[in-house]
């Protein structure tokens, strides 16, 4: 296995002083960040599907409001999953020229494995100590040990005439420098079930998450 | 030759090379890196799978550094 993104403590990022107020992202932060989001996704599905079964129980005949209650039980929470896996969606392409070369310069810094697997799904593979991420050129995901929750964030260098893979190539030094400092940087989008996104995620880059999670599963 | 590199709407762009034995080169070199530090630049040794180092000076022993710009939460 590779060795992990950043030996934790050794540099910070900088842009860490533009984000001030924010406590440092750790393993205990994760976890706790983790269960809000797990107590908030109840909290929209509960009361919605206690409401259409209430309904149902009174009055059978307006089974169409029960319907409606449910539809909403399985749709803010999927929306939610929307918006995490909305992080990694593709941006616009430049040039093929200017692409080409910034994917040389990304082939150089990843290694055979990840090169293919970003050739295949646009998305780099890169293990860390807090899980095992996906890099994406205007954001990332993590699959935390364990690959059942993962946390999708939304970060990008502010800089639209960069071809794709320098946008990636930006995302990925900076993980690589500090990444704590990376995850607290970044705004998180989205924290749930691996299945979740996987729904909601591209079906081309399905197989950057499906390799992973198996990564994510072996650390 | 060790080379400084940095990213942009090109791919990327060879700022300077340098061999720590040429110090006109070196000094040329390190000029570069100063002004694109300047600029706001952040500069990254990558340092294999993992890892990359962030540095303040040019280490004259690498042989690849990473201009980049800095990141933010979208």
């Amino acid at each position: 296995m590779a060795q992990a993104a950043s030996a934790p403590g050794t540099q910070a990022l900088p842009e860490l002083a533009s984000v001030y107020w924010r406590p440092r992202v750790d393993e205990d932060a994760l976890r706790r960040r983790g269960t809000l989001w797990t107590t908030v996704t109840v909290a929209h599905v509960v009361p919605f599907v206690a409401i259409a079964v209430l309904i149902f129980v009174l009055q059978p005949l307006a089974v169409a409001v029960s319907l409606i209650a449910l539809a909403k039980a399985w749709l803010i929470p999927a929306l939610y999953a929307q918006r995490g896996a909305n992080v990694v969606r593709p941006k616009g392409r430049l040039d093929d020229e200017p692409e080409h070369r910034a994917l040389g310069l990304l082939g150089d810094l990843v290694g055979h494995e990840a090169r293919d697997l970003y050739a295949e799904t646009g998305l780099v593979l890169e293990r860390g100590a807090l899980g095992v991420w996906l890099v994406g050129e205007a954001g990332a995901v993590l699959v935390r040990p364990g690959r059942r929750r993962i946390f999708c964030y939304c970060v990008r260098v502010p800089a639209d005439e960069l071809p794709s893979a320098d946008r990636t190539s930006h995302l990925l030094l900076a993980l690589r420098e500090d990444e704590a400092g990376f995850a607290t940087v970044a705004n998180l989008a989205f924290s749930g079930a691996r299945w979740r996104l996987r729904r909601r995620l591209d079906r081309r880059m399905r197989p950057a998450l499906a390799a992973a999670a198996e990564a994510a599963g072996a650390s | 030759m060790s080379r400084l590199v940095r990213m942009d709407r090109s791919g990327h762009t060879t700022l300077a090379e340098w061999t720590a034995a040429d110090e006109r080169s070196v000094e040329s070199a390190v000029a570069a890196f100063r002004e694109e530090l300047g600029r706001g630049s952040f500069a990254v040794v990558p340092q294999g799978e993992g890892r990359a180092e962030q540095v303040s000076e040019l280490p004259v022993d690498a042989d690849l550094v990473v201009m980049r710009r800095p990141i933010a939460g979208g």
